[in-house]
């Protein structure tokens, strides 16, 4: 049996990796990639949980897992949506140059 | 696990191998026999496509090589590898590589949940609906990556549609597949085959819910980009679609893929509305196995022949005709008919009286369907009626006014 | 055959796949975030998805592990695909693909990832003693669906109207003007 930790730390590995894509890139698109990462990563945590905690009848690691993947293709859909608009009238989809706010 | 897997394992370790050695070896067995009897099975495709499809159109069709041209797809095959493989300059190496390699993993993958006797079924495991329907999406992101990576306008918009379309039709076709999942209470395809035995072949699916055979029918010639939903790569419009840029053996593989989704579908559908492997002297000793996987290969071949029918009969649909049709005549169809499904069943009861109410259900769900299709087609009908009429200013030519 | 100092523990075939996915899908997920080149991103991020998946399957969780497939595969990766595709034109731009605070933010990602690969080996984990599922995996199916309608019916409600908003305001957003 592959110990608990082992899921942890994999879901660490790959929480840090969207964290960095979130933070670091300028493409809005490379950047909504990088927090699908980091919902895995989570989503990695929750059932890992389920399956190694002692009160294996709550599924409610599952269940979270299933909202949190309903959750994201809500967001992915109106984020890309976003994008789209914002390259319709800017032309960019960086988001250093989206400054609309700053005169 | 299935069966063969215990059947195996318990043989390799009685012969002394150690335990993790059987495993692999097993699994190994596995994945060989699938990767070796799909190619075949193809092989036998091919022929019987152009067999009847001839036949359908008063040719002959191959009789040159072999007896009645069994050799022509060697025979084509040979020629396919002996053609130069071409990598357009501005081609994306590694997406234009990748693709066809993995519409061909996307189908195979698929042929490890279907049943061919009792026992014997690659995985029998307990989402084996579901799998069905979320594998078909490896098909879809090959597709992208050979539309993108090919560097080719006409690929690129392919490429655009498969993902429209396949998209699209996944939702009718999970919820006609749910129909039945919600009957019979299980996503395994072997329990699925076991609760189809009664009533000597009455108690298949497909005399119970019409409907949501109808529906699975139609939903996977969509997914397996069979006439009429082939304007993926309609030769008129978009020359080959997505593989247009391909030759020989990457050509071959898409082709490959295609031919395979197409019985894989057909396999399903066998497996879940007419009786899986049921029929009479299953249950014999002996022969009774060979006699089911004879029946379940009889039963997927049947419904293999009315998709070539309709490949050889049905003109192809319009872009926007596919979609609307799936949005806005299939999707309602399916999601009332779930809906209906689900109050009778909750209700509580006597069996024949739900079976009944179900029954009721998908007639009135297909009446107003073909209803539907129907009057799409008689407007449809209308439309270019008029738009070809001399005095129609659409669809003719006229005099530029000086 | 001399004795080596350490025993090298042997793998049992479970872990191994795990060792398997795991590096795979560390090596994807690692892909999505350096390449420069989007379209390689996008398809790294689904070989991270598949992974995810396969991990899915390793804790026994089938269904998840099929859901996962079918709504980030199937429908996620794909619409990401497409905006790439729609945004290529500055794709393939001189520019950098990071900001300028790349540096700082590579830094606080090891940071993070060091803290809590480390705090995992000190936690006192409530593992269970039995780590045998009760039952098949049908049972769960059907316990998972039956949680869904009585425990958890009001946040499906509210999810199934998140994802309507969702899709309206998609399309609103989208849509051409003229």
């Amino acid at each position: 049996m592959v110990p608990l930790q082992a899921y942890l730390t994999l879901a660490a590995f790959i929480f840090s990796c969207g964290l960095y894509g979130a933070l670091a890139r300028r493409n809005a698109i490379a950047m909504l990639m990088a927090v699908e990462l980091m919902l895995n990563a989570v989503n990695i945590n929750l059932v890992a949980f389920w399956r190694y905690g002692p009160n294996r009848e709550d599924l409610a690691g599952q269940t979270f897992a299933i909202f949190v993947i309903a959750v994201a293709a809500a967001e992915v859909a109106v984020g890309l949506a976003l994008v789209i608009a914002i390259y319709r009238s800017r032309k960019t989809v960086y988001l250093d140059e989206i400054d609309l706010l700053q005169g | 696990m299935a069966e063969w897997y215990q059947v195996l394992m318990a043989a390799l370790v009685g012969a002394g191998v150690p335990e993790w050695i059987a495993t692999a070896i097993a699994l190994l067995v596995g994945v060989t026999a699938i990767g070796l009897v799909a190619p075949l099975i193809a092989l036998i495709l091919v022929w019987l496509l152009r067999k009847v499809i001839s036949r359908i159109q008063d040719r002959i069709g191959p009789n040159r090589v072999g007896p009645f041209g069994l050799l022509q797809t060697i025979a084509d095959i040979v020629k396919l590898l002996s053609k130069e493989g071409i990598n357009p300059s501005r081609a994306d190496f590694m997406a234009y590589n990748l693709a066809p390699i993995l519409s061909v993993f996307g189908v195979l993958l698929l042929f490890a949940v279907v049943p061919v006797t009792r026992g014997l079924i690659g995985v029998d495991i307990n989402v084996g609906v579901l799998y069905i329907v979320a594998l078909g999406s490896i098909g879809i992101m090959a597709a992208l990556m050979a539309g993108w990576g090919s560097n080719n306008k006409y690929a690129l918009l392919s490429g655009f549609r498969v993902v429209a379309q396949l998209l699209s039709y996944e939702i009718p076709l999970v919820l006609s597949m749910l129909a039945v999942v919600l009957y019979a209470g299980t996503m395994r395809f072997g329990e699925l085959a076991e609760q189809q035995g009664n009533f000597l072949g009455l108690g298949w699916y497909v005399f119970l819910m019409p409907g949501a055979a109808l529906i699975f029918f139609v939903c996977a010639l969509a997914e397996s980009e069979q006439t009429p939903f082939d304007l993926l790569e309609a030769e008129s419009e978009l020359i080959a679609g997505f593989h247009i840029e391909y030759s020989g053996m990457r050509f071959a593989m898409f082709f490959l893929a295609q031919f395979l989704s197409g019985f894989v579908f057909a396999w399903v559908g066998a497996a879940m509305f007419l009786g899986g492997w049921q029929g009479p002297g299953v249950d014999l000793p002996g022969i009774g196995g060979f006699l089911a996987a004879g029946y379940m290969m009889i039963k997927t071949f049947a419904i293999y022949l009315l998709m070539i029918w309709v490949r050889g009969t049905f003109p192809r649909l319009r872009v926007d005709q596919m979609m609307s049709f799936c949005w806005k005549i299939l999707v309602p169809l399916t999601v009332g008919l779930i809906s209906w499904q689900m109050v009778v069943q909750v209700l509580d009861l006597p069996i024949p009286v739900i079976a009944v109410l179900v029954l009721v259900g998908n007639l009135l769900v297909m009446g107003i369907g073909l209803y539907a299709v129907g009057r799409a087609i008689r407007q449809e009908g209308f439309r270019t009626k008029r738009a070809f009429t001399p005095d129609s200013l659409i669809g003719t030519v006229q005099p530029v006014a000086e | 055959m001399p004795e080596l100092p350490v025993e090298i523990p042997i793998p049992t075939p479970h872990q191994a796949v795990f060792i398997m996915v795991a590096v795979a899908t560390s090596v994807a997920s690692l892909l999505v975030v350096t390449n420069r080149n989007l379209f390689y991103s996008a398809l790294c991020l689904v070989g991270a998805l598949f992974g995810v998946a396969g991990v899915y399957v390793l804790l026994e969780a089938e269904f998840l592990a099929i859901a996962q497939v079918l709504v980030y595969v199937g429908a996620i990766a794909t619409l990401i695909t497409f905006a790439i595709m729609l945004t290529r034109g500055i794709m393939f731009g001189t520019t950098s693909p990071n900001n300028r605070h790349m540096f700082a933010v590579m830094s606080m990602a090891l940071l993070v990832f060091l803290l809590v690969a480390g705090l995992v080996d000190r936690v006192p984990w409530a593992v269970a003693e039995d780590l045998t599922l009760s039952g098949d995996g049908k049972s769960l199916i059907v316990d998972l669906g039956w949680e869904f309608v009585t425990t958890y019916a009001l946040p499906l409600e509210l999810i199934g109207l998140l994802l309507l908003i969702a899709l309206v305001g998609a399309v609103m957003l989208a849509r051409d003007d003229e």
